[in-house]
């Protein structure tokens, strides 16, 4: 099928971008939108252009590489899908597709469509994990956990830290990724001495990050690529809350 | 050393906790608007009860300053909060989207901010008009039943059409604020999502109906 | 002895490793090794280049430990390496089922797997400490699958007699990753490890004979930095991306290893390559990775082509009598269940017969029209369905209507740069871990191995062989100025300048997938001896077309993707080269490598353990491409596991 592309084009962090718009034409609809972008590339560099600079990687939608918002939807029109992920085959012949990068201001653009996503990394080093040296573990089997708190631990740390839960957030708040962590790691009885430090370090270095707050909109979950549930961030502020009144 | 700034999520606790106490005030209040429909003498009877709440313990109209001072201050806590995360997000999200998202929430989370405005500016139309009724097209003290009627006379439709939309206003406001004041103080399973989806709804229709039914009451000949 | 394409060299010995009782080589290995005292390590800093499971693994045991460490990543955080992929599960010794596992029963397997092409001490090792591995994932908050009453769960996997699999749903390479990944970010707060993502390693300095440093290039600036460091530790991962097609993440290369290789360290068993049965095929020519399902499916699944290669009819409409149900014909007993190498091989020889179905004829079907009648929809669905979901998205086909379509894909590599005991390579300070090292999985490795080795390496192997290196430090400092800096520093931006300058007409990717393409067709399922003489024919002409026709747009002082892919693909090239040749000279079957020529009249493969039972250690000839590699061979004994013939009759 034959489309156009819109995408933002920007040389660098401090150039000025604008929308430019591209013909690719016989696109297989078996393609996925990353490799439609790959032969626009091969096209661009033949003809002398400047290619598309994106992020990606596994291509299997678990690495949290990719990141685009497709006609104002972050990955795209498919629901639980990551970019690379989606394919052709939810676009129709003529379309004119739009590809933007993540709009954050703690996601600064660094090329394109690549984004600076440390934020991110900085949020876990507040406290985005439980303490345990290699070598000080105990037998796995000491302390067993319920299997419902397991199974919900594990749903909350599926999350694959793509941004899209900014990126859809008219807020641009990274409360559902926070979250997502926080009960991960709040639902294990390995993570209780940190509970109440990692929460509220963990908000402070989003707060610290520019990101901004939750107003409950739920943008975030309905674009999740793991369909992180907007509940863990009720988890969040009650963990917030009980955290506080702790430690005063 | 820099200061360290309130964090979001307890900005959020304070719009909670604020909103709630101004929700249970709006809730007290449609109760004794709705003394109307038992006629002119118990309702004008009514507001004056209100000015000796509390007698002899305290003097006249003392719990009402104080009732007054803790709402101004619940809203002015309500406010400043929310002009604090609107400025973050504002921060947070400097570019816009060329194309613009299909917006997925539900349309009373996206009208919060500017319903809120439009409840403020209504809030102080209303002081000026039945509290201290500068603005009152009747302005008898002591008479509330003659000056509520004389408001919302069939000639002053404009009146009750503002009056309305501020209450429509307050009832999109309180959907989605009552729903995420909970959410916000720790509701956290799909249950409780629910439920508190569903109550915030009814507590907002209900208060809705409540206070228009004033006005309509007025409008019809009803009450008058 | 000299031949057309490399020369032999002295054999080599693993100095490091203990002899005496294999259960009690480990714990004397690490009694005997030199130990740093706490208040030194802080003094000393090293490098970890790779933040998978070996490379996250180790940056934070090595940071708590107290050594600085530095740490590089081509991804824009630690978080995205391809170890993220792994699906099935990581094999751990623990006898939780009281089925009969042990330590040596998983040394056995492994060695066994491996088709007797791996050292019994690495590996007695490794199952040694596979137990532990699980303990300190549990300790960090990994969300392994429970049972009700709490405790882990297990599965068997991959033909295992025993339940020894730990598994987090269909993502525990995510879960394990994430854990040493926020282990990682802990180190990072308290200053003990500084990150460099979005770096990559581009060539290794070597001072005094010593692994000192690295030169990088920050992927975003372009700018190139040398970084200096009392040691190195490669955990850069697999070369599978040298086939252009696998199901390694588009940026996984061999660059660093290559570099290191390029610079003395020998590179060893570079042909065992993994190839998975049961991928998603190619689609079309804008394909560009492939996507790995789960090996489970043949368990239901039957596995068939259209007896006639002209039949284009719909699956649905072929009648039975016009079905080739391979498996169950050519191997009546095992059917649909043989193993991955046959399968791999059975699924190319009927498509090479002009069977195949779908887009260039490059698949066949696996079809559960069986399964759904017998078992019900609902059955297959609760086993399957997330496995089917994910076929249908990227298909765009119901698996529950039409057959699924599967074709082998490359997966892994067992190869990799050569380590001692110590994890040490030739060079001295340079240590190699995870998948960049070739050491325990011998020819071919067992299913759920994979995150087991990279774990033991980073979190329990390393961290105890490097302080014995690490002991005689800290080295004296190396200046910016000093001439084997200035010359490694140099090489890389003469390379970049040089890639750069070609400005020709065809595009980098266009180069990857023609390379491809040659190693798929001849150093692929099937080896022979023509097919390989002709690739490297093929590769050497490539090569130099592409020196002369690359066209790289853009600079080197900005993010430039296509630059970094350049560079990649220009050491595939080499290595591509070195893998033919490597499996040229082994003129046996084993594993992951099947020589045509080598075969027992039922076509399994045939090794020759009285002449190839050693490691094929490679050095890089410092003219090469126009002089030779130089083979030297590490004899492998064995003294526990005595070689015997897989067999699956």
């Amino acid at each position: 099928m034959d489309i156009k592309v819109r995408v933002w084009r920007q040389a660098g962090p401090a150039a000025d971008g604008k929308m430019v718009t591209y013909d690719v034409k016989d696109i297989s609809a078996d393609a996925s939108f990353l490799e439609m972008l790959d032969v626009l590339n091969e096209q661009l560099i033949l003809d002398g252009d400047d290619p598309i600079a994106f992020d990606h990687d596994c291509r299997e939608g678990i690495c949290g590489m990719c990141s685009m918002v497709i006609d104002g939807t972050p990955h795209g029109p498919e629901r639980a899908t990551t970019t690379c992920q989606l394919h052709m085959r939810h676009f129709n012949d003529g379309d004119v597709i739009d590809v933007e990068p993540w709009r954050a201001a703690a996601f600064p653009v660094v090329k394109d469509l690549v984004v600076d996503r440390t934020a991110f990394d900085r949020i876990i080093q507040a406290g985005g994990y439980i303490s345990a040296p290699t070598g000080t573990a105990p037998d796995a089997h000491a302390m067993p956990i319920p299997k419902k708190d397991a199974d919900a631990a594990f749903e909350a740390a599926t999350c694959i830290g793509c941004g899209a839960c900014v990126a859809a957030c008219p807020n641009g708040s990274a409360m559902l990724f926070t979250a997502a962590k926080v009960a991960h790691l709040g639902l294990m009885p390995q993570g209780q001495p940190e509970r109440d430090t990692r929460v509220l370090d963990m908000l402070q270095a989003q707060d610290d990050a520019g990101f901004g707050g939750c107003t409950n909109m739920g943008e975030c979950t309905t674009v999740c690529p793991k369909g992180i549930p907007l509940t863990l961030i009720g988890r969040l502020n009650s963990d917030y809350r009980k955290a506080v009144t702790r430690k005063s | 050393m820099q200061r360290k700034k309130p964090s979001s999520i307890g900005l959020k606790i304070l719009m909670a906790v604020t909103g709630i106490l101004l929700v249970l005030f709006l809730y007290a209040h449609m109760i004794g608007n709705l003394k109307i429909f038992f006629g002119e003498t118990p309702f004008d009877h009514y507001a004056h009860w209100l000015r000796t709440i509390g007698n002899p313990v305290l003097p006249n109209q003392w719990y009402l300053w104080i009732q007054r001072g803790g709402l101004t201050i619940a809203v002015i806590g309500h406010i400043v909060a929310a002009t604090i995360l609107y400025g973050r997000a504002r921060k947070a999200r400097p570019v816009k989207y060329a194309h613009r998202p299909k917006v997925q929430g539900s349309y009373a989370a996206r009208t919060m901010r500017w319903g809120g405005v439009i409840v403020v500016l209504f809030v102080i139309y209303h002081i000026l008009d039945l509290s201290t009724l500068t603005l009152n097209p009747n302005a008898q003290s002591g008479k509330p039943y003659a000056n509520i009627v004389a408001d919302f006379a069939p000639s002053r439709w404009y009146v009750t059409l503002f009056y309305t939309l501020a209450i429509v206003a307050i009832g999109f406001h309180l959907r989605h604020g009552l729903f995420s004041a909970v959410r916000t103080l720790g509701q956290q399973t799909a249950r409780g999502e629910r439920l508190a989806r569903t109550t915030a709804l009814v507590l907002s229709l209900v208060l809705v109906v409540g206070y228009l039914s004033v006005p309509f009451a007025v409008l019809t000949g009803l009450v008058g | 002895m000299t031949t057309e394409y490399w020369h032999e060299g002295d054999p080599i010995a693993d100095t490091a490793a203990p002899d005496g009782p294999i259960e009690t080589r480990w714990e004397r290995r690490k009694f005997s090794a030199k130990l740093v005292n706490p208040a030194n390590r802080r003094k000393l800093t090293v490098i970890v280049v790779g933040t998978g499971l070996a490379g996250g693994s180790a940056a934070a045991t090595l940071a708590e430990a107290g050594y600085r460490v530095k740490s590089y990543c081509y991804q824009d955080s630690p978080r995205r390496a391809h170890s993220i992929a792994a699906q099935g599960g990581i094999n751990a010794a623990k006898n939780y089922r009281n089925d009969g596992d042990s330590v040596y029963r998983l040394f056995y397997d492994t060695v066994k797997g491996g088709d007797f092409r791996a050292r019994e001490s690495n590996v007695y090792r490794l199952a040694e400490e596979s137990a532990n591995i699980i303990d300190q994932a549990v300790a960090q908050g990994v969300p392994f699958a429970r049972e009700y009453g709490g405790l882990l769960d297990n599965r068997s996997f991959g033909g295992t007699q025993v339940s020894r699999t730990f598994y987090a749903r269909g993502q525990t390479g995510q879960q394990l990753l994430l854990g040493a990944y926020q282990a990682m970010e802990r180190q990072i707060a308290l200053g003990n490890i500084e990150m460099n993502a979005r770096h990559e390693m581009l060539e290794l300095v070597i001072v005094d004979g010593k692994a000192r440093g690295i030169v990088v290039r920050d992927l975003v600036t372009g700018e190139i930095t040398t970084e200096m460091a009392d040691a190195v530790v490669l955990a850069s991962g697999g070369y599978g991306n040298v086939f252009f097609l696998s199901t390694n993440a588009k940026g996984c290369n061999v660059t660093a290893s290559w570099r290191a290789h390029r610079k003395g360290a020998l590179f060893a068993n570079p042909c065992y390559t993994q190839i998975h049965p049961t991928c998603i095929p190619e689609s079309g020519t804008h394909q560009s990775k492939l996507t790995l399902m789960s090996e489970s499916l043949r368990n239901d699944g039957r596995v068939w082509v259209p007896l006639r290669g002209d039949d284009k009819r719909a699956p649905g409409d072929i009648p039975e009598e016009e079905r080739d149900y391979y498996l169950e014909r050519i191997y009546p007993s095992f059917g649909n269940l043989v193993p991955r190498d046959i399968a791999s091989r059975a699924a190319k020889n009927v498509c090479d017969e002009g069977r195949g179905v779908g887009p260039g004829g490059l698949g066949v079907y696996l079809d559960f029209a069986d399964a759904i009648s017998r078992l019900g929809r609902d059955a297959v669905e609760a086993k399957y369905g997330n496995l089917f979901e994910m076929y249908q998205r990227i298909t765009g086909e119901d698996p529950y209507v039409v057959p699924m379509r599967i074709y082998p894909a490359v997966h892994y590599t067992m190869g990799g740069l050569w380590v001692d005991y110590d994890l040490q390579s030739t060079i001295p300070g340079l240590f190699v871990v995870g998948e960049a090292n070739f050491s325990d999985h011998g020819a071919n490795r067992l299913g759920a191995s994979a995150l087991m080795q990279g774990l033991a390496d980073g979190y329990f192997v390393l961290p105890n062989t490097i302080s014995n290196y690490l002991a005689s430090g800290p080295f004296p400092v190396v200046s910016d100025e000093d001439a084997a800096v200035v010359e490694a520093r140099q090489a890389v931006e003469d390379r970049i300048t040089r890639l750069l300058a070609v400005d020709g007409d065809r595009t980098v990717d266009s180069f990857h997938r023609e390379l491809g393409h040659i190693m798929w067709e001849y150093c692929g399922m099937e080896r022979t001896e023509e097919g390989l003489t002709k690739a490297i024919g093929l590769i050497r002409s490539l090569r130099e077309e592409f020196w002369t026709r690359v066209k790289v747009p853009g600079t080197g002082e900005e993010l430039n993707q296509n630059l970094e892919k350049a560079g990649r693909v220009a050491d595939f090239f080499e290595l591509g080269e070195l893998m033919c040749i490597d499996a040229l000279h082994r003129r046996e079957s084993a594993g992951g490598h099947f020589r045509a020529e080598s075969q027992t009249p039922d076509g399994e493969a045939l090794r020759h353990d009285d002449e190839f039972s050693y490691v094929a250690a490679w050095e890089y000839a410092s003219s090469f491409p126009d002089g030779k590699p130089t083979l030297h061979k590490e004899q492998l004994e064995f003294e526990y596991v005595h070689p015997s013939t897989r067999s699956y009759k």
